[in-house]
């Protein structure tokens, strides 16, 4: 779409910015990463009184032009480099009218950059529901800048706003908020100077930011860096001493123009849900009783379109193999890429519903509660009051909630949280549990009231819990964390959530899932079927040769015939050949070469264990035959001993390697998508593949 | 006297910092000398507090309440 105009939203959090960026580009927007980092981009577009067309960008919320983290710096890099191909014409600063005072930082430091600026004075109905009366014709002459009065949840004023942007000026015409110069004034002139910089505070800013600014050249990098030693530039007390200069300017611009009640004690809405929500006791119960409905929601309201998803996929592969003519090129299109489709798109309901709730419990304010009631216990396992949210999540599925943890800004804390999210039973393991668990638990009640299954199945959910607490605490010693932690966080106000909003996220989410990871988990897929479907040398002409003889053809029915050919195809592929290898390496857990190939194939995705046991059992089928897969194994004997092959011992042992294995193509992906870094994934798969393969031995060796 | 000495539901006014990094980023969320602080509440754990600052409701650790010196 070509634009007319460019034009950046700019806010603090919580003060509507994504509800307005919503209301002015509708659904006429998309995602994408600003260029060499992770964060998201938003675009839209938006038409104007006029006939113009507007493009939005709407920029990561901040409370201040001094980043925090990875998100907030973009602010000050597309504001500054004015040859960044986003550089906006236009910047929209939205200020939340109920809270003007620290809303106006970030405002004074935006407009000092002197890029023409528009404020939309956002939440106008709270603010006159508390009384406060803002002077708003006085308040737009002080700054110097048109001042839009709105309130975009009942979107209200949208339509002046648009015109203002319309009739946006070219230039800057903002009325100073600070003497920038009196702050560093021999570096702010000789950075302008020698850079050719006109504006004293982008030249101050270059002083603070430098370092982390992609847009200047390594000599003027260099350069900034000799003079900051030359004129001996403090960066944290320069800052210091900036805002304190900004808030003098706030009080006077707020003295005459905002009128709030004196009478201000009287308890808030907001206040009294407080009370009861962060409560010693109820404050806990509420909270679990949340995080079970929510655990439950994922399951329970998932199973139906997962089911038909599906389906719909086994459809889809049927018809194929029905119209295209059999061979390895239709085999690898529908055993290959589309089986590896349905792997990515069957989570989507999942991931849906599991950003539904994020995205309520965000925008109502009570995710920074449960972050408030946590972060103490947290703490003492080196993770952080925002990891909570991860953590459950991974109940349902690690990729979703490893996505979720972008908003821990410390890095260290987020490292820890995303290396333990996989530890988390995710619902992928479930079928692998209720099978090993059928298998060898005996189906009988103990105190009446316990089923035995039952209990052994809450018993690997707890422990997974356990595990990841554990693993955390060791990794807060392991890891060297460059910032400080700290916790300075606002409490927003309680507000009803946005409808529109939530489905915005559901909607953003899931298409950033299925096309950034799906890329990997079809690229695996790939590999997996090239491996299971071709071996090495004329193994598979030789089979093809021996089951066609008559002895075979004549007392086999068809059907039976084509099993066994396939499972001795299966032994004699590349993933068999491959089971082979590794037997000596795992025979020590209790696993023969079957076992073997099940656990490589379950690197793409754990639940694959249950269709490649099938596939090695000969059993044709997916999870309805469940039954049968059951059977088989029940009956599998080993033809050395005549012994049950999948004892208590085995079966428990296996289980451990799937609770402690990064069998999950998928996460591989998501984690290095968020960490951009193969590191991360790479020492995750290490280091859980160390646990599983220690947790498997002992549990073998202690129930043999 | 410092922040993190305070009950729920006193008052005090800033006067300084004793820690330079925190300062900064506690004076950019509205934190400034000079400025009333309410303790609105403490976490059910003890840790971290909420405190009542420049008109919004604020979160930190009692470790960064801690640096902050009042009148």
């Amino acid at each position: 779409m070509k634009a007319d105009i460019r034009v950046a939203l700019v806010g603090n959090p919580n003060t509507g910015k994504s509800t307005l960026f919503n209301v002015l580009t509708g659904l006429n927007q998309k995602i994408g990463n600003f260029p060499g980092v992770t964060v998201d981009k938003k675009v839209g577009y938006s038409t104007l009184p006029d006939g113009r067309v507007a493009e939005v960008i709407d920029l990561p919320g901040t409370y201040s032009i001094y980043p925090k983290s990875q998100d907030e710096s973009i602010v000050f890099s597309v504001l500054a480099d004015r040859a960044n191909a986003l550089s906006p014409d236009l910047v929209v600063v939205i200020l939340d009218a109920s809270n003007l005072k620290r809303n106006l930082l970030l405002y004074s430091q935006v407009a000092d950059l002197k890029i023409p600026v528009i404020v939309a004075l956002n939440m106008m109905d709270l603010a006159k529901k508390a009384d406060i009366n803002i002077d708003v014709d006085l308040f737009a002459k002080k700054l110097g800048v048109p001042v839009v009065p709105i309130s975009a949840r009942k979107v209200d004023g949208i339509d002046k706003l648009k015109t203002a942007i319309s009739f946006a000026n070219k230039i800057a015409l903002q009325e100073d908020s600070i003497d920038v110069l009196s702050i560093a004034p021999q570096l702010v002139e000789s950075i302008g100077r020698e850079l050719n910089i006109d504006n004293p505070y982008l030249a101050l800013q270059l002083a603070h930011q430098h370092e982390t600014l992609k847009f200047l050249s390594p000599a003027e990098n260099e350069r900034i860096e000799v003079l900051e030693k030359e004129f001996s530039f403090n960066s944290q007390k320069a800052q210091g001493a900036e805002t304190i200069a900004r808030y003098a300017f706030i009080n006077d611009l707020l003295y005459d123009t905002v009128k709030k009640p004196i009478n201000a004690e009287s308890e808030t809405h907001s206040n009294k849900i407080d009370k009861i929500l962060t409560h010693k006791v109820f404050g806990f119960i509420i909270f679990f009783a949340i995080l079970m409905f929510m655990f439950q929601a994922i399951f329970t309201w998932s199973a139906l379109p997962m089911a038909l998803i599906a389906d719909a996929f086994v459809w889809i592969q049927n018809s194929l193999h029905s119209i295209l003519p059999a061979g390895p090129l239709t085999s690898l299109l529908v055993d290959g890429v589309i089986a590896g489709l349905s792997g990515v798109m069957v989570f989507i309901p999942q991931i849906a519903i599991l950003f539904a709730f994020i995205s309520i419990l965000e925008d109502t304010g009570y995710m920074s509660r449960v972050t408030f009631m946590m972060d103490k216990l947290m703490r003492k396992v080196g993770l952080n009051g925002k990891s909570v949210v991860p953590l459950i999540g991974g109940f349902a599925c690690a990729v979703p909630s490893i996505m979720s943890t972008r908003n821990i800004e410390n890095w260290k804390d987020r490292m820890i949280t995303i290396l333990v999210t996989p530890l988390v039973t995710c619902s992928a393991r479930l079928p692998v549990y209720t099978l090993l668990i059928a298998l060898v638990v005996p189906n009988r009640n103990v105190w009446w009231l316990f089923n035995l299954q039952g209990l052994a199945l809450t018993g690997m959910y707890v422990f997974s819990l356990v595990s990841a607490v554990i693993v955390a605490w060791v990794f807060k010693f392991i890891l060297k964390g460059k910032e400080r932690g700290y916790f300075i966080m606002e409490l927003p106000v309680y507000r009803w959530p946005r409808w529109s909003n939530v489905l915005y996220s559901m909607y953003e989410r899931s298409k950033a899932f299925v096309f950034q990871a799906g890329k990997v988990i079809i690229a695996v897929s790939v590999i997996l079927w090239v491996m299971a479907s071709y071996g090495p040398g004329d193994r598979f002409a030789k089979i093809d040769k021996q089951y066609s003889q008559a002895q075979y053809t004549r007392h086999m029915s068809a059907d039976s015939l084509s099993r066994t050919v396939s499972s001795a195809k299966l032994e004699n592929s590349y993933a068999g050949v491959l089971g082979h290898v590794i037997e000596p390496v795992i025979r020590p857990l209790g696993f023969d070469w079957k076992i073997g190939i099940a656990l490589i194939t379950s690197f793409a995705a754990r639940e694959v264990f249950v269709g490649t046991m099938a596939t090695i059992y000969s059993v044709n089928g997916s999870a309805e035959k469940m039954q049968s897969v059951y059977e088989k194994m029940h009956q599998a004997r080993n033809p050395k001993t005549g012994q049950p092959v999948f004892t208590l011992a085995v079966a428990f042992s296996l289980m451990m390697f799937y609770a402690f294995a990064m069998q999950c193509a998928s996460t591989v992906a998501v984690v290095y998508r968020e960490t951009k870094n193969w590191r991360w994934p790479a020492i995750q798969f290490a280091y859980m593949t160390v646990l599983a393969y220690a947790a498997s031995f002992i549990a073998y060796v202690v129930l043999k | 006297m410092r922040l993190s000495q305070l009950e729920v539901g006193e008052k005090g006014i800033v006067k300084e910092f004793t820690d330079l990094e925190m300062s900064v980023k506690l004076m950019e969320m509205g934190c400034l000398p000079g400025e009333e602080i309410k303790i609105e509440r403490i976490a059910p754990l003890g840790d971290p507090i909420a405190i009542n600052v420049s008109g919004y409701l604020l979160s930190l650790r009692k470790r960064e309440a801690f640096t902050i010196v009042l009148q």
